[in-house]
């Protein structure tokens, strides 16, 4: 439990998706002029996230790793597919997204008004491609430890959306030089945040 | 462009698509393109130039077959087809990097797979090899590629320099006797944050340079 607890914190605060790994950066500075968009979009990648890192984590660990596909029988103990991880993560995420996309159409339309649009757009963020492969890298051991490192990283990535968002909102009555406006100052300003963020270095629970 | 008339493999409408993207086009800087994976392998030029190499391969091949497929893909499933024919490319520039560059490959990590949810790749695939000729796609990708090499490197070489006080690995400071005269190396340089501020200053720097490509509010 506390080593769960452990992984949250870590994975909201010390390895900021945006922060650390700049992963999901595109999304991020297109998507961050309103905070009630961000917000949708945030709330968006955390479901994603919840779904689609146990779903890799179990195709990893019963597919795809040396030896796993042993559950078939006896003859399949010595297969190493672990090169098609890549293909196989990336399809598993597309076909997710649709499915999710498919599922709030039907049940909630509401839900599917507001993240509806950003669906889509979240198959190809390098966010929730990240989260699989750090999940695949740091080799976590069981399924709660790979679910809660991908909520987590979903929460640490809308923090940031939204707080970027917010400061933007607040930037349009500021005055910015000329060829700093747009990118340029969200670039800047993403960089003192996450300096402001490594203030949680070291944290351990 | 004329389908008709034969056009010779270097006209200069084919070499405009290769400087576009090297400056005013810049995938990373005008665009903004492909952040993702950008910053993070930048700490020093070794990782960043082999990231550049890889990725302009990935964009230049699956330009070109994407684009010898044009015609054959259908409308409604293309996003697959490019996900797929980007992610065959990719796990083969990783195995390629596991047997002939262990150790760069393990400092790039995950980025390496990250190449395929590279927005630069499926942008260029949507834009310009769905609707254009093989070869002009394959200078596309080489332009898109080196645009986004460039800045890297840049990136790559501040940060080394000023964080770690080498070039290329070469400890350049150390052989000048600089730091006997008390010189300290920045040590935020070689930290994240450090990579979003110099691409920032890039940007800064670009535009103050060339007004048209400043953003109107």
């Amino acid at each position: 439990m506390e080593n769960l607890l452990n992984i949250f914190v870590k994975s909201i605060f010390i390895d900021n998706m945006i922060f650390a790994y700049f992963l999901g950066m595109c999304s991020y500075l297109a998507v961050s002029k309103t905070v009630k968009t961000s917000i949708g979009l945030g709330i968006a990648v955390i479901f994603v996230l919840l779904i689609t890192t146990p779903v890799n984590f179990l195709v990893e660990h019963y597919i795809l790793n040396k030896g796993a596909l042993s559950w078939l029988g006896k003859g399949f103990a010595d297969v190493d597919l672990s090169f098609l991880t890549f293909m196989v993560f990336i399809a598993v995420i597309a076909a997710i997204v649709q499915l999710v996309e498919m599922i709030v159409e039907k049940y909630s339309p509401s839900l599917y008004n507001s993240l509806g649009i950003f669906l889509p757009l979240i198959a190809v963020n390098c966010a929730i491609l990240g989260v699989s492969l750090f999940m695949q890298e740091r080799e976590y051991q069981s399924i709660a430890e790979a679910t809660v490192f991908g909520v987590g990283s979903g929460i640490g990535w809308m923090l940031a959306i939204v707080s970027i968002a917010a400061i933007r909102e607040k930037l349009r009555y500021s005055n910015v030089p000329d060829p700093l406006k747009g990118v340029g100052i969200t670039f800047i300003l993403t960089g003192l945040m996450a300096i402001a963020f490594m203030g949680f270095m070291g944290i351990k629970l | 462009m004329s389908n008709r008339e034969k056009e010779p493999l270097f006209s200069a409408k084919n070499l405009k698509l290769f400087t576009a993207p090297l400056g005013q086009d810049n995938p990373i800087t005008v665009q903004v393109l492909g952040i993702c994976s950008a910053l993070a392998v930048t700490v020093k030029l070794k990782p960043a130039l082999v990231m550049a190499l890889s990725v302009t391969v990935v964009v230049a091949v699956s330009n070109l077959v994407i684009a010898a497929m044009r015609k054959f893909i259908p409308d409604r499933i293309r996003i697959i087809v490019q996900l797929v024919v980007i992610a065959t490319m990719v796990i083969l520039v990783d195995q390629s990097l596991k047997a002939y560059a262990f150790d760069v490959s393990k400092q790039l990590s995950v980025f390496v797979g990250l190449i395929i949810t590279n927005c630069i790749i499926m942008g260029r695939l949507e834009a310009f090899a769905m609707a254009n000729k093989p070869w002009p796609s394959f200078i596309d990708g080489i332009g898109n590629g080196a645009g986004y090499g460039i800045i890297l490197i840049i990136v790559a070489f501040f940060r080394e320099f000023l964080g770690s006080g080498t070039i290329y690995g070469y400890p350049v400071l150390e052989k000048l006797g600089i730091y006997s005269t008390g010189y300290h190396n920045n040590g935020l340089m070689i930290l994240p944050p450090m990579a979003l501020i110099t691409v920032g200053m890039i940007i800064w720097f670009q535009r103050s340079r060339n007004k048209s490509l400043i953003e109107k509010k």
